[in-house]
């Protein structure tokens, strides 16, 4: 194309043409965006563009990861040497823990046989890098490089080695959002792990903050105390550490007490995550219950997000 | 743009859109997220601007389309948006053409403040508003970088 333009139609656009243009265009992107709002109806054109947005995505997180390995492999003498004995001591006390959590695993298996309840713990898992991607701005998501291929599935929990990261939003073939559980949509059933109160953290947008909002003026928590997984609405295997009490403020004049917590999860620094599979299918039988088919799931409270978001119920 | 020489084909079409793409999805550390110009309406506007017969709305679409996709937010949300922003500029286009640069960037503003207001709008529907102030920042940023997005494009569509 040149600015001699060859082309014979009118120079001025617009009229009954760029309308109906604009009409019909809008009109699809409209039937796009409810089709997809809906969910599921959009996995395959979801997918294509997923696969294609996939090495564009790849190329941009590339430089970052590179750099991160060149100066791994530039990493000096006593760097390595301060890493290696920080790791021999922690290999010490974490061999010492290990000692115990033999016995205590043991226990448990004999005290859950006894109560009739199967383990619930962590049966599998995967590793799944992060992608060095900027999704949103004022949403807390990551993109990993793991998608259906690999197993992933939606509302899958994903979680570090210090504590819940979060869950499966939308997994495509070869990578998968993840929505952490800082993100102001996103809600997570917790366990006040020294009294055994039952809440909920939500995210707040904000990546190290956590608000519980729903904890009654005599609820016993103070600051300091750790938050884990209550594995109710079961997307979370039960039991993981989330987060840790920061403030607690009683207002006398406020029915619920405002608790923030911060997450324990390197949730804006972890270079991978692990994807896990757990057997959330059985929920403690009640004695008159047990002749009667398995639990599918358990019953989720009212206010839980275990569905992720933008799912309409 | 005004009385360049432009020569470029479909391949330079497609690389323009996946490097605003990437730039869009480029990690940058989070206090000066916010500011990062919206490049992808940029380029539409830029494309719509110079020759709205090849890349008018159908090319808005399909780059609003992508842009969806790489970000992941809902499907067709930036489509609609940028249909409609390129819709405004298809039919100005020789008004803003004629403008000086500082008015022309003025009504890039404008366009700009449109498509974000838009999304503010979709986002609403959907069920998560985002009431951060901070979204409206990229808007005058992207409109001030507008003299030099014109200037660099119309060297980048000029070389042979």
């Amino acid at each position: 194309m040149s600015s001699h333009d060859p082309d014979p139609r009118p120079l001025l656009l617009g009229g009954p043409a760029l309308g109906l243009r604009l009409i019909v265009l809008a009109a699809m992107a409209a039937g796009l965006m409810v089709a997809d709002h809906r969910d599921h109806h959009l996995a395959a054109i979801r997918d294509g563009i997923a696969t294609l947005a996939y090495p564009i995505q790849r190329a941009v997180s590339a430089p970052v990861q590179a750099w991160n390995a060149l100066r791994e492999s530039f990493a000096t003498k006593t760097r390595v040497e301060a890493e290696n004995v920080k790791l021999e001591s922690d290999n010490l006390v974490l061999r010492l823990k290990l000692l115990r959590y033999e016995s205590l695993e043991k226990e448990n298996e004999r005290l859950r046989a006894v109560r009739e309840s199967a383990p619930r713990a962590v049966q599998r898992s995967l590793v799944a890098e992060i992608l060095r991607v900027d999704l949103d701005p004022f949403r807390q998501r990551v993109l990993v490089n793991k998608g259906t291929r690999a197993g992933v599935f939606r509302g899958q929990a994903a979680i570090d080695a210090k504590g819940i990261y979060g869950q499966v939003t939308r997994a495509g073939p070869l990578s998968a959002e993840i929505i952490l559980i800082t993100d102001p949509e996103h809600a997570i059933p917790v366990q006040v792990n020294r009294t055994g109160a039952r809440s909920i953290a939500l995210g707040t947008g904000r990546s190290g903050l956590l608000s519980l909002p729903y904890l009654p003026q005599n609820t016993d928590v103070i600051v300091g105390d750790l938050l884990v997984s209550s594995g109710l609405g079961g997307v979370y295997p039960p039991g993981y550490p989330v987060a840790k009490v920061t403030a607690v403020v009683r207002d006398p004049g406020q029915p619920l007490l405002a608790v923030e917590a911060a997450p324990l999860a390197g949730l804006d620094r972890d270079p991978e995550v692990l994807l896990v599979w757990f057997d959330n299918a059985i929920v403690e039988p009640e004695p008159e219950a047990e002749a009667e088919a398995p639990i599918e799931s358990p019953t989720p409270a009212p206010a839980q997000a275990t569905a992720p978001p933008g799912a309409t119920p | 743009m005004h009385g360049t020489r432009i020569n470029f084909g479909w391949g330079r079409v497609a690389a323009l859109t996946v490097l605003a793409l990437a730039a869009t999805v480029l990690p940058l550390p989070e206090p000066i997220e916010p500011f990062r110009p919206n490049f992808v309406a940029l380029t539409v506007l830029w494309f719509c601007l110079l020759s709205p017969r090849l890349l008018g709305l159908s090319y808005a679409w399909i780059a609003g389309l992508a842009l969806d996709g790489t970000s992941g937010v809902l499907l067709g949300q930036h489509a609609l948006t940028l249909t409609v922003i390129a819709y405004v500029a298809c039919k100005l286009r020789l008004q803003i053409r004629a403008f000086p640069p500082l008015q022309q960037s003025a009504v890039i503003l404008a366009l700009l403040w449109l498509n974000e207001f838009l999304l503010f709008w979709i986002d609403g529907i959907a069920g998560h508003a985002i009431t951060d102030w901070r979204r409206w920042i990229t808007v005058p940023v992207s409109a001030a970088l507008w003299p030099l997005v014109t200037g660099l494009y119309a060297r980048f569509a000029a070389r042979r």
